[in-house]
């Protein structure tokens, strides 16, 4: 059985500096799985080799037993990886709406020619990305702001929409980086429902998240990182007890 | 009645407004590549000339038909647009915009040499085809377009690389090739305005086509209100129009605009109806007209 | 064949007039270079200034009868305090606008310089008298006027000076912690409003200069002078690698040679094209510039 991702030995420098080095993972099939560690340990820049963005000084990826390394971002997410940013980063002057409907972008066909003669079927398709986008919105609970200006929701709302922008891509797995930042405790508690439904859906998840009691009460497995190497892996009781990890996490409570 | 009629037959008039729309079109195009895709380009009247010279060299040479020339012209600057587009794309803001203009200002040299195009001599005796009513169709036609295109999955993406490239690459965006296509037919839209452009003035000539032309193109986009259609017809119009109604003062015409290009800048930079959404202003008052409706319905319900 | 032995023996007399051409850009990119280090903006303006730098020496140079060096010396007097009302009144309340607003409001400034210079000195050419001797100097095959010595000679003082202070007043060292960045050197405390007057100052001392030098050089200035050499001179900068000090003079001198160069073959026609030509070429095959960084896009 191929994992719905693997790393394999996934470097990056960044002039003398090893940002990731020679992690290697996987991410089974329906899990949510968590990347973890201290600040700087390279957890944001591995969601950026495998989402395309950065490309690997060395090292490969691999998603449902295909090697992506080095496709281009768009590529890949028509592939089927979608992603959210931890330094949010909407379309801030659009609609919550046209947002989520960019975020449906690699799903449609219809071109300028479409665009300048509505075409029945382009109209169907403009249809289609309404619902999908309606479907989206609804999950992360947004819809009945979708006619707000981006900028104008406050940042939880941001961070959840960005989270419904990537599921109107109808990801296979879906990359959240710090979904929780920045939210209260009630919100936290809302959004966790959120990664579950979004679970339920047949969506696998990777998500990166400084907020432990977040990370060990929704993963199924996680990942540690430290320094760009990774340091554990297991179940979230296994890794919480890992000596090296509290070593790294020294000072900080893990519960 | 007749006096509207006799306003639009004198040719003085008819002669501002169909130039007018001629740069309209032309704008729009920028508006596209600008406005939309946030794309500089600073070469826009280089591509206008393209199309320009293309369509009166066929008038000239082939005698083939005004639209086609026009729509020839249309494509010539679009494909020239495409090659440009293809590599230089790469580059972002500032070093595409004067990559744009580098290219506008090899154009000018180039017609400046060549014997077909007259040189610095310019190319007269192009027949007068350009008319008011062509050009409001087409002035028309081009807003829908623009319309069209700004509600369609196409324009959305076009949106999103002008909002934040990089994220719309993670949405699935195909940046560069989608930056092409804006660039294309924003050209497109030049050489057409430049094809429109020769068969009204009849005579062409580089030093029409210069960077002061790209810029002044930039400034109908981004002074009326960079983004926005109705900003760009308002930009384009007042611009065109009002240097002629300013005759009187023409020495200091140029020193109050470009003034008018700093302080606008300084107390309105995202243009005069930068940010204004006209689609929920008109919803606004629409809801606002229905509650009121609603309103005096009830009060009269009750009366009786 | 014999057209590439005369093109051989006229190389070296080719390359001085081409280094001298491009110590005049030189000093002017400079001034580009500079001030797009500290705030990414092309000051389309900076042309205007060399402009009027160039008509003050002429100003003094008639009126006043002074000598070229007094020229340089009250040409920039005037521009200094120019380029600093300029960055005053048109750049700074744009500080923190869209990317495309001080663009425009700097056109405006350009085109607002040039309307006020035509209004007051006529659109026509002026011009500018010979206050240096036309001597020449032979040395082998090779000849050097007197001006052509004096502008190779006080552009080598001021771009000396400009490295000097650059490199170790304490301004400088602020400028260039400013150029690296902006968030920083406003925690180290540093006064970024004076470091980008500074700057402005610095290149518009420059660019006056310049403009006295290539008056004396060609003998003729307009009120339009300034739009396309300032485009070119931007050129030279990119070519050179935006915000590089020493790629500003690199670029400035290796355009003025390729531009004699280009002359000297047969391109005379597109002489000014070949500025753009290089710098379609160049950013092209490397997006940052002879001198200039890689740049790594963060996320
Ligand atoms: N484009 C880049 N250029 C240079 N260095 C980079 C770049 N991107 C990341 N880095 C460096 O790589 C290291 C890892 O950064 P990364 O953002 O992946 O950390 P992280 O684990 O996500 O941290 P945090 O929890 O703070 O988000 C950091 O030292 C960072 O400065
Ligand atoms: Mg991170």
């Amino acid at each position: 059985m191929t994992s719905l991702l693997e790393l394999q030995n996934i470097t990056i420098q960044f002039g003398g500096l090893m940002a990731v080095d020679h992690v290697s993972l996987k991410v089974e099939k329906g899990w949510i799985s968590a990347l973890i560690g201290p600040n700087g340990a390279g957890k944001s820049t591995i969601f950026n080799m495998i989402s395309g963005l950065y490309k690997p000084t060395s090292g490969k990826v691999f998603f449902n037993g295909r090697d992506i390394t080095g496709y281009k971002a768009y590529k890949i997410t028509s592939l089927g990886i979608a992603r959210t940013f931890q330094n949010i980063r909407l379309f801030k002057n659009l609609s919550v709406l046209d947002n989520v409907r960019i975020g449906r972008h690699c799903r449609g066909s219809s071109g300028l020619i479409g665009a300048i003669a509505h075409f029945p079927w382009t109209k169907a398709e403009e249809k289609e990305i309404e619902e999908k986008a309606h479907e989206a919105l609804r999950v992360v609970n947004l819809l009945d702001k979708k006619d707000e200006l981006a900028k104008n929701l406050p940042y939880g709302e941001q961070r959840r929409l960005e989270i419904a922008r990537a599921l109107a891509a109808d990801p296979v797995l879906l990359l959240l980086d710090e979904p929780a930042a920045g939210m209260n405790l009630q919100e936290k508690q809302t959004l966790m429902q959120m990664v579950q439904n979004i679970r339920e859906m047949g969506i696998t998840i990777m998500l990166v998240e400084h907020d432990m009691s977040f990370v060990m009460n929704i993963s199924d497995h996680v990942d540690v990182l430290n320094y760009g190497q990774k340091i554990a892996a297991g179940t979230p009781s296994e890794v919480q007890h890992n000596p090296d990890v509290i070593e790294a996490y020294l000072g900080k409570e893990i519960e | 009645m007749e006096s509207i009629i006799g306003f639009f037959n004198d040719p003085y008039i008819n002669q501002v407004l169909t130039l007018t729309g001629v740069y309209l079109i032309t704008a729009l195009g920028l508006h596209l590549i600008t406005g939309i895709t946030g794309q500089f380009s600073f070469g826009h009247a280089g591509f206008m000339s393209i199309g320009a010279y293309t369509a009166a060299l066929l008038s000239l040479h082939l005698e083939t038909p005004f639209i086609i020339n026009v729509l020839m012209g249309g494509l010539a600057a679009g494909l020239a647009g495409m090659l440009l587009g293809f590599p230089s794309l790469r580059l972002t803001g500032d070093y595409l915009g004067i990559t744009t203009l580098g290219f506008a200002e090899i154009v000018r040299i180039v017609f400046i040499n060549l014997d077909i195009t007259g040189g610095a001599r310019g190319l007269a005796g192009i027949p007068r085809d350009t008319n008011l009513t062509i050009v409001l169709l087409l002035a028309v036609l081009s807003i829908i377009c623009m319309y069209r295109i700004h509600d369609s999955r196409f324009g959305r993406a076009l949106t999103a690389i002008r909002e934040d490239e990089l994220a719309a690459e993670a949405m699935g965006i195909n940046t560069l090739l989608y930056k092409v296509k804006a660039f294309a037919i924003g050209t497109f839209f030049a050489g057409v305005g430049g094809g429109l452009y020769a068969h009204l003035i009849q005579y062409l000539n580089p030093a029409d086509f210069g960077v002061s032309r790209s810029f002044e193109l930039l400034n109908f986009v981004v002074l009326g209100g960079l983004g926005s259609v109705p900003g760009t017809i308002l930009g384009t119009t007042v611009l065109t129009l009002a240097p002629e109604f300013l005759r009187f003062v023409k020495e200091y015409r140029m020193l109050i605009y470009s003034a008018l290009m700093v302080t606008m800048m300084i107390f309105r930079p995202h243009g005069l109806l930068g940010g204004v959404n006209f689609r929920k202003l008109y919803l606004d008052l629409v809801h606002r007209r229905l509650a009121q409706l609603a309103k005096t319905k009830d009060v009269g319900g009750k009366q009786q | 064949m014999e057209q590439i032995q005369t093109f051989i023996q006229l190389l070296p007399q080719q390359l001085v007039n081409g280094i001298t051409l491009g110590a005049t850009y030189a000093l002017i990119a400079l001034g580009y270079t500079m001030v797009y280090g500290i705030i990414q903006l092309i000051n389309f303006a900076h042309g205007e200034v060399y402009m009027i730098g160039a008509f003050i020496g002429l100003l003094m140079v008639v009126y006043f009868k002074v000598n070229f060096f007094l020229a340089i010396i009250c040409a920039i007097l005037v521009c200094v305090p120019l380029a600093i009302l300029i960055e005053r009144v048109a750049y700074r309340p744009l500080r923190g606008s869209t990317r495309l607003a001080p663009l425009i409001s700097a056109l405006g400034v350009s085109l607002f310089l040039q309307t006020l210079m035509t209004l007051i000195m006529g659109p026509n050419a002026q011009g500018f008298p010979q206050i240096v001797k036309d001597t020449i100097y032979t040395v082998g095959t090779v000849k050097f006027s007197l001006v052509q010595v004096v502008i190779l000679l006080v552009s080598s003082v001021l771009m000396v000076t400009l490295h000097m202070i650059v490199k170790f007043t304490k301004v400088g060292k602020a400028m260039r912690a400013t150029s690296e960045s902006y968030e920083t050197a406003n925690l180290m405390g540093i006064n970024i409003n004076r470091i980008i007057s500074f700057t402005f100052a610095l290149g518009a001392a420059l660019a006056g200069a310049g403009g006295v030098l290539v008056g004396m050089y060609f003998n003729s200035i307009h009120p339009m002078m300034g739009v396309i050499v300032g485009l070119k001179c931007f050129c030279a900068a990119v070519l050179g690698g935006i915000g590089s000090i020493p790629g500003a003079m690199i670029g400035g001198v290796f355009l003025g040679v390729a531009e004699v160069m280009g002359v000297a073959i047969g391109f005379g026609t597109y002489r000014d094209a070949i500025a753009f030509a290089l710098l379609i070429l160049v950013l092209l095959l490397k997006p940052t510039g002879i001198m200039g960084k890689p740049i790594q896009r963060k996320v």
